[in-house]
Parts: C-alpha cells; sequence; structure tokens
C-alpha cells in the first residue's frame, strides 16, 4: 500500500512539475523579473495571508456554534455554506457587489437612514471577497475536527462537571491547535493564485497579483521564461508554507478513541454562550447567503430560457466532474494513506496543483501534448484531470487527520488481531473515512463544475463547459443567460456537493 | 434489406465524399463561434461556394489568440487566424509565421488608409465610454471626465485587448501629458477589470456611470433588447479605433482555399453578418447598408489610430505610464 502511496505522489507531483518543465523548456532564454513583479509578489503574500487570517478566525465562531447548536434548517444552512467556494469568481463578485457594491443594498440603506455611503474596493474588498469564497471550507475543516471528538470524552467531561472555560483548555484548544494551521495553509494558498478577485475588487493595478503578471507575460509579451520563473515562484511560497503550517501543527491531537456514537451536547453551555453562537450563525449566515441569494433573484427568471448549448454545457460539466471526482477519490485515498504516517510533507508536495497557477499548468499541458496528440480534442478528459489535481488537496486536508486518528484509536487493535493489507482499511479504516471523504468527493465535484482553469486554453466549438458557457454569454452582452447559467452553475455544484457530503455522513445528524 | 444495405452504403459514399472536401480551419476568439456570433452563419456562407469543410476553432480572446498560434508554431493545424487586432499585428508579424495574402482589397469603409502585407481587417469599431441616457453632465473629453465626479470602470491593458485600447487611446490624445491625465483620472477609476465582459457586467449592475466598451455597443441594447438607454459619450480629442484582422498561416496546407477565405471575408456575405453579431461595425460595407439602429450611434469626428510599429513600440511604456499614475 506503501508502494501505491508513494507512486502516485510522484505520479502527482509529475503532473504539476512537468507543465511548468515545458514552460520552462519553450522559453527563448532564462525569465527575467522586474520590480513589478516583485512588488506583486509582496502584495500577494500579503493579501492571501490577510485572506487567510480572516477566513479562518471568522471561521472559528461558526464552526464552533454549529458543533455545539442543534437547529432546525442546519443540515441545510452547512450545505448552503458551501456554495460561495465553488462559485466562478465573476459570478461571486456580482453577488458580493449586489449587497457590498456601490448600488448594493448595504449602501442603499445607509443612505436612506442618511449615513452617506461606503466603498469596498481595495484591500478590504479583496479579503472580505476572500473570506466569502473561503469561510465556509474554513468553517467545514473546523467543524469536522470538532465533531471528531469522541462522544465518551464529552459524556466524561459532562460527568465531571466541567464548565465553559475548562471545556476550551481540555477541548476547544487542542482541537484548533491541529486543525487551524492546516485550513489556514490551504486557504492562503487558494488566495495566492488569486487574480480576477484581486484586481476588480483591488480597483486597480496597486491589487496587482502574481497570477496577473504571469497573464501579463503570456498574453502580450510572450515571456514563456518570465512566466515559468513566476510559476516557480508560486510553488516556493506553497512549500515555505506548507513548511511552515508543518511545524506549527506538530502535537495537538487529542489522540484515544470512542465508539463512534453520536456527539452529544456541549458541557459547560452558558447563556452568554447561547447568544453568541447565535450571532455568529446569523452573522455567518448574512455573510455568505445574501450575495447567493442576490445572484438567484438576478438570474432564477433567465434560467428556462437559455439556448439548449448552455444546457449541453451543463450536462459536459456534470460528466467532467463526475470524472475528476472519482479520479480525485481514487488518488487522495492511497496518498492520504501514505502521508499520514508521518509524512507530513506529501500534503505540501500534493498542495503545490493549488498554488502553481491555471495558466501556466494550462500552457505547459498544451506544450506536452500538442506534438503527439490534438489537445483540442483532449479538452474535457484534460480539464477533468487538472480539476482532479486541483481537488486533491481539499480531499487530502479534510481525510489526513481521519487517517491518523483512525490508525490511532484502532491501528493497535487491528495490529493485535493481526489484520493487514485490504482487510485491515475495511475494517478499521475505511468506516471512519466516510465523512470526510463525502466532504472531498463533494468539494471534489463542486469545484469541478465551478472552475473555468485550464478548460479556456483547449476550448473546442461545442465543447464548453457551462462557466465556460457563461463567460461566452457574458463576453456577447447576453447578460440575462448569463445570470441565468449562473442560477444553475451554483444550482448544480451545490446539488452535487450536497449529494456527496451526504453520502458521507449517513450516520450522524451532523 | 437489401434496399437498406444499399441506402447504407450510399450514406457512407457520400459520407467519404464530404470527408474528403478539404478542411479549411480557421482560429479565432470564443465569442465569434456561437450561435449568436458570426460564425454559423459565415460558415453557412462560405461553405456553398467553396466545397470545402470550413472549420472554427476558438482560442480565448485575441490576445490569447496570438499566444496560442506562438505555442503551436509552424506546425500548427491552422490555416486562417481571425481576430487579431492592430495592436498585436506587429508582433504577429514578426513571429514570421504569417505569409502575405496578396489580396488589393477593395470597397473598404474604414476611416483610415489599409495597407498591410500580412493582414486584413473584418471589421473595426471606436472605443468609447458608454454610460446611461439618465446620467448627467455627461463628460466630453477626457479632462472633463477627469473633474467631474463621474465614475468609470476600465479593463487592464496587461490581460485586456480594450484596456489597451484606451491606454493608447489617452496616449495617442495627450502624449506626454498622458501620465498626468491618468493621475486625474485616478479618482474616477472604481476599478479595474481583467477583461471586457467583467467590466461590462459591472456596469450594467451599476458599480460605475461609465464603462469603458465601444460606440457600437448601445446598438446592442437598441436592437436585440430594444432599450434605448445606453448610449456613448462622445469625446472631442478624437476616438481610438480598434482594427479587427484575419491572416494567412504561412504553414497552411490550404494556401489557395484560405486566400478565397481572405477574399469572401469582405464580401456581402460576411460583412452582413457582423454588425448583428460582433457589433461592430464591418470592414467594407457602405453605411446604407447597416441595419436600422446603427445610424442612431454617435460619429466621433476623429479617428484615432496608431500604426502597429508605432503601438508596439510605445506599448510597455505606455503600460508602465498608466501602472504608476493609478498606483500612486
Amino acid at each position: 500500500m506503501a508502494w501505491t502511496g508513494a507512486a502516485l505522489t510522484a505520479l502527482v507531483l509529475l503532473a504539476v512539475l512537468g507543465p511548468l518543465l515545458a514552460v520552462a523548456l519553450a522559453a527563448e532564454g532564462p525569465g527575467r523579473l522586474g520590480a513589478a513583479d516583485l512588488a506583486a509578489i509582496r502584495f500577494t503574500l500579503l493579501q492571501a495571508a490577510l485572506s487567510a487570517l480572516v477566513s479562518v478566525l471568522g471561521a472559528i465562531p461558526v464552526a464552533r456554534a454549529l458543533a455545539r447548536r442543534r437547529f432546525a434548517g442546519r443540515r441545510l444552512f452547512v450545505a448552503l455554506m458551501g456554495a460561495p467556494f465553488i462559485l466562478p469568481v465573476i459570478v461571486a463578485v456580482l453577488g458580493l457587489l449586489a449587497i457590498f457594491g456601490r448600488a448594493g443594498w448595504l449602501n442603499a440603506g445607509l443612505e436612506a437612514v442618511g449615513a452617506g455611503t461606503i466603498s469596498i474596493y481595495g484591500l478590504t474588498g479583496i479579503v472580505l471577497a476572500h473570506a466569502f469564497l473561503n469561510l465556509p471550507l474554513a468553517v467545514r475543516l473546523i467543524l469536522q475536527a470538532w465533531l471528531s471528538v469522541p462522544s465518551e470524552r464529552i459524556r466524561l467531561a459532562a460527568s465531571l462537571g466541567f464548565s465553559d472555560a475548562d471545556m476550551r483548555r481540555h477541548f476547544e484548544r487542542p482541537i484548533l491547535r491541529a486543525v487551524l494551521p492546516g485550513a489556514f495553509m490551504i486557504i492562503f494558498l487558494i488566495c495566492t493564485t488569486s487574480f480576477a478577485v484581486a484586481l476588480i475588487l483591488g480597483g486597480g493595478p496597486r491589487a496587482t497579483t502574481v497570477e496577473l503578471a504571469i497573464y501579463q507575460a503570456f498574453r502580450f509579451e510572450f515571456d514563456l521564461g518570465r512566466a515559468a520563473l513566476l510559476g516557480l515562484i508560486q510553488a516556493g511560497i506553497c512549500i515555505a508554507a506548507g513548511l511552515i503550517a508543518l511545524t506549527l501543527m506538530r502535537g495537538g491531537d487529542m489522540g484515544g478513541g470512542g465508539l463512534d456514537r453520536p456527539p452529544l451536547d456541549w458541557p459547560g453551555d452558558t447563556q452568554r454562550g447561547r447568544v453568541v453562537d447565535g450571532l455568529a450563525i446569523t452573522g455567518a449566515g448574512a455573510f455568505l447567503l445574501l450575495p447567493l441569494g442576490a445572484v438567484l433573484l438576478e438570474g432564477s427568471a433567465a434560467v428556462f430560457g437559455m439556448p439548449a448549448l448552455v444546457w449541453e454545457a451543463a450536462l459536459r460539466s456534470i460528466l467532467v466532474a463526475l470524472g475528476s471526482t472519482a479520479l480525485a477519490v481514487g488518488l487522495a485515498v492511497p496518498v492520504a494513506l501514505f502521508a499520514a504516517r508521518g509524512r507530513g510533507w506529501v500534503e505540501t508536495l500534493a498542495a503545490l496543483s493549488i498554488s502553481v497557477s491555471p495558466l501556466v499548468m494550462g500552457t505547459g499541458l498544451f506544450l506536452i501534448l500538442f506534438p503527439v496528440a490534438d489537445p483540442v480534442a483532449l479538452a474535457l478528459p484534460v480539464t477533468g484531470c487538472v480539476n482532479a489535481l486541483v481537488a486533491l488537496p481539499f480531499i487530502l486536508r479534510a481525510l489526513i487527520p481521519e487517517v491518523r486518528r483512525a490508525e490511532a484509536t484502532q491501528g493497535r487493535l487491528a495490529d493485535a488481531l493481526g489484520l493487514t493489507g485490504w482487510a485491515r482499511l475495511r475494517l478499521a479504516i475505511f468506516p471512519r473515512l466516510r465523512r470526510p471523504l463525502g466532504f472531498g468527493a463533494g468539494l471534489a465535484a463542486a469545484f469541478s463544475m465551478g472552475d473555468l482553469g485550464v478548460i479556456a486554453l483547449f476550448s473546442a466549438p461545442g465543447a464548453a463547459t457551462l462557466p465556460m458557457e457563461m463567460y461566452r454569454l457574458m463576453g456577447s452582452y447576453r447578460t440575462d443567460d448569463a445570470e441565468g447559467a449562473a442560477v444553475l452553475l451554483m444550482l448544480l455544484a451545490l446539488g452535487m456537493f450536497w449529494m456527496f457530503d451526504r453520502g458521507g455522513r449517513v450516520d450522524a445528524g451532523a | 434489406m437489401r434496399h437498406t444495405i444499399l441506402a447504407a452504403g450510399l450514406t457512407l459514399v457520400s459520407g467519404a465524399a464530404f470527408a474528403q472536401a478539404p478542411v479549411l480551419t480557421v482560429y479565432t476568439y470564443d465569442s465569434f463561434i456561437p450561435e449568436w456570433g458570426p460564425g454559423p452563419a459565415v460558415e453557412a456562407a462560405f461553405e456553398e461556394t467553396c466545397g470545402c469543410d470550413l472549420q472554427f476553432v476558438g482560442a480565448g480572446d485575441g490576445a490569447a489568440l496570438l499566444s496560442r498560434i506562438r505555442l503551436e508554431g509552424a506546425r500548427s493545424e491552422a490555416d486562417v487566424v481571425l481576430g487579431l487586432d492592430t495592436n498585436l499585428t506587429a508582433a504577429a508579424a514578426e513571429t514570421g509565421l504569417f505569409a502575405p495574402h496578396g489580396i488589393t482589397p477593395q470597397g473598404l469603409t474604414l476611416p483610415v488608409a489599409w495597407e498591410d502585407p500580412l493582414f486584413l481587417p473584418f471589421d473595426w469599431g471606436y472605443f468609447a465610454f458608454v454610460h446611461d441616457t439618465n446620467l448627467e453632465n455627461v463628460p466630453g473629453d477626457f479632462e472633463a471626465l477627469a473633474a467631474s465626479d463621474v465614475s468609470i470602470v476600465i479593463q487592464d491593458p496587461r490581460s485586456s485587448t480594450p484596456g489597451l485600447g484606451l491606454v493608447m487611446w489617452v496616449e495617442q490624445a495627450y502624449g506626454d501629458r498622458a501620465g498626468e491625465i491618468w493621475e486625474a483620472l485616478a479618482d474616477n477609476i472604481v476599478t479595474v477589470t481583467p477583461g471586457w465582459s467583467d467590466a461590462y457586467g459591472l456596469f450594467l449592475d451599476g458599480e460605475a456611470d461609465m464603462v469603458l466598451s465601444y460606440t457600437t455597443s448601445p446598438a446592442y441594447h437598441l436592437i436585440a433588447e430594444d432599450d434605448p438607454t445606453k448610449v456613448a459619450a462622445p469625446f472631442a480629442e478624437g476616438h481610438y479605433m480598434q482594427i479587427e484582422v484575419a491572416g494567412i498561416l504561412e504553414g497552411s496546407d490550404q494556401p489557395e482555399l484560405a486566400r478565397e477565405f481572405l477574399e469572401f471575408m469582405l464580401t456581402e456575405a460576411f460583412q452582413s453578418v457582423i454588425p448583428t453579431t460582433n457589433w461592430m461595425y464591418p470592414a467594407a460595407l457602405p453605411a446604407e447598408a447597416l441595419p436600422d439602429g446603427f445610424d442612431t450611434l454617435i460619429v466621433p469626428e476623429r479617428a484615432l489610430i496608431l500604426s502597429p510599429e508605432e503601438a508596439a513600440a510605445i506599448r510597455a511604456d505606455a503600460i508602465e505610464t498608466w501602472q504608476t499614475a493609478l498606483s500612486r
């Protein structure tokens, strides 16, 4: 099994670095960076770090509240919270602007009470948008850690009369310490390749990111050397961030296991705690769901009048997403088993796929495929594979802690019983992976539905995916149809996410 | 039964005959190809006469199109590239991948003269700021715009063709004063987007009073949506032009057919499709042949445009001026 994991890790690494190398080799000379590139690197790091910090810190009270409270509609709420993460960037931006923009609801409200208007463009806007897109992911990662506390321990704490402060010290801090560095790292990496969000909400060229510099290098200058160098810097940032997160993640896990009973009410609850949790849930709900509501409101009317092309594209997107999810899960399980045995660096390497520019990846793949096959004919399979690679780090992030926990809690018993190989996985490990696997597969599917990424470089007539068709509609003045397509995309991605995620947690009420 | 076999055989034979028809591969930008773009009508009209199979391949937008050709180099399947603009043609010519078209174009209706041995124009437009008719005190030039509190959304010249067009526009109209103009405009700019569609979407959602687009954009709203409330603001400096062109690739295995296509491109069958699919001015169609609604559009008094060589020479500096002024 270790061999499979190691081989697949190498394969993933090859698939990410190969295209980067192909771009570098096609360059006419080594790339050189200018002052503007250095400024772009600094800005990229700054905005990504701030965005990840805000997303993760904002997610803590929400995850805590969701872990401790039961209320009507909680499941639906948890599922809907995943929606922003999977939206195509421009849809998310337009949704946010419908609330926070110049002509948005917030400013309309402020104006109505005579309070003057606010502008969100600038670093605030970028961080706000990245928090909107990534807070749900952070919430789910933290929530999952919370829910993994064995109910027996909670019962014990309750019988010992633990107060709120005791619960924090003995449960919540260790949980957070184990989960926060990884959550921060993955969101930081997602934000380092941000480009449209940063530019549009950043309000101008001050908000230039590395990804935009890569765009410029490719499109008007055709400077492949510089593009490859910038891609390499993105990879370097990823590895550095991964190593830091790895150091911070050491220790902290609670260890110990239970009998997989459903979670109980959290002891040490207070009136104040209920109010705080209520505020966290309402606040996050408003922040995340109002912009989505605005997208729905704008586009719902157009859904049924859309050209047939859009429906065909939707079908293609569903197929690509399903294929991509199957591949991602197939890769993730052996790699997670391999990584869980003290090989934290594996996860860092796998995370390269989200930190390397889609434009560099796509161009590199094009250069590799072009001499041997027609890249356009392979557009959909290639998109599926790249999406699977990009989804892999998300699945691993959800999976690896659970594999570790399963090994820690069931491993010794399995060893004592002489369980090895497949039987050990089937009986001792897999049952504990169902929840994170469902969640990870849901993310992979939804992400693939919403991804524009590399397909834009390989586009074939009549083979567009739904996000691409949506951009084409927007690019041809057909805003109404594009808004309809955005609604369809959101519903499909949510549906896919919900289906997989639900499949993963048929047992518990979480 | 025998009839079925015979019929099947005939179908195969005719299928084979069709498959043997030479294929002309035209690389173009994405929005040319869909059912609402010019592609389908152009394909049908050309295939009626050429005895060939015309295939469009989409490659993003104009700038991505050139990158694609450069990535593929001499091995490209493409016979014709359609959709570059004059800001890109100098770089395109420099690749050495394009062959002279050898055509003396007749009846061009561009406001400027055309002499380019490698590329022929198929449509063109003027960049302009588009606004809603209820906007008051519409600025009449860049200085008035900068002095006003009218908000605009523009595109980034590093990733977008219209964005680059605007930078060239200011550059040609103001020369050494371009930096000063950009600094004065900074507080009017709500934001800068990576591409045209993002900016136009923001404008339609009310994020800005004006958006950088084309003088022909209002025609879409008028003709397709019956909405007369979008208009373009005439600027006294004149308006920078975008001329979209096509060229034949040196490595084409169908050079004759490619030349035929470029000739066809300047005939009415192709040109009359352009106004209401690409929402630009056709390059060789008299004004009276334009569809109703185009007569309502503003016509700039001066057409500004840099030659491809000049555009290529000043591009990097002009972008830097823009970037420095807006980063303050």
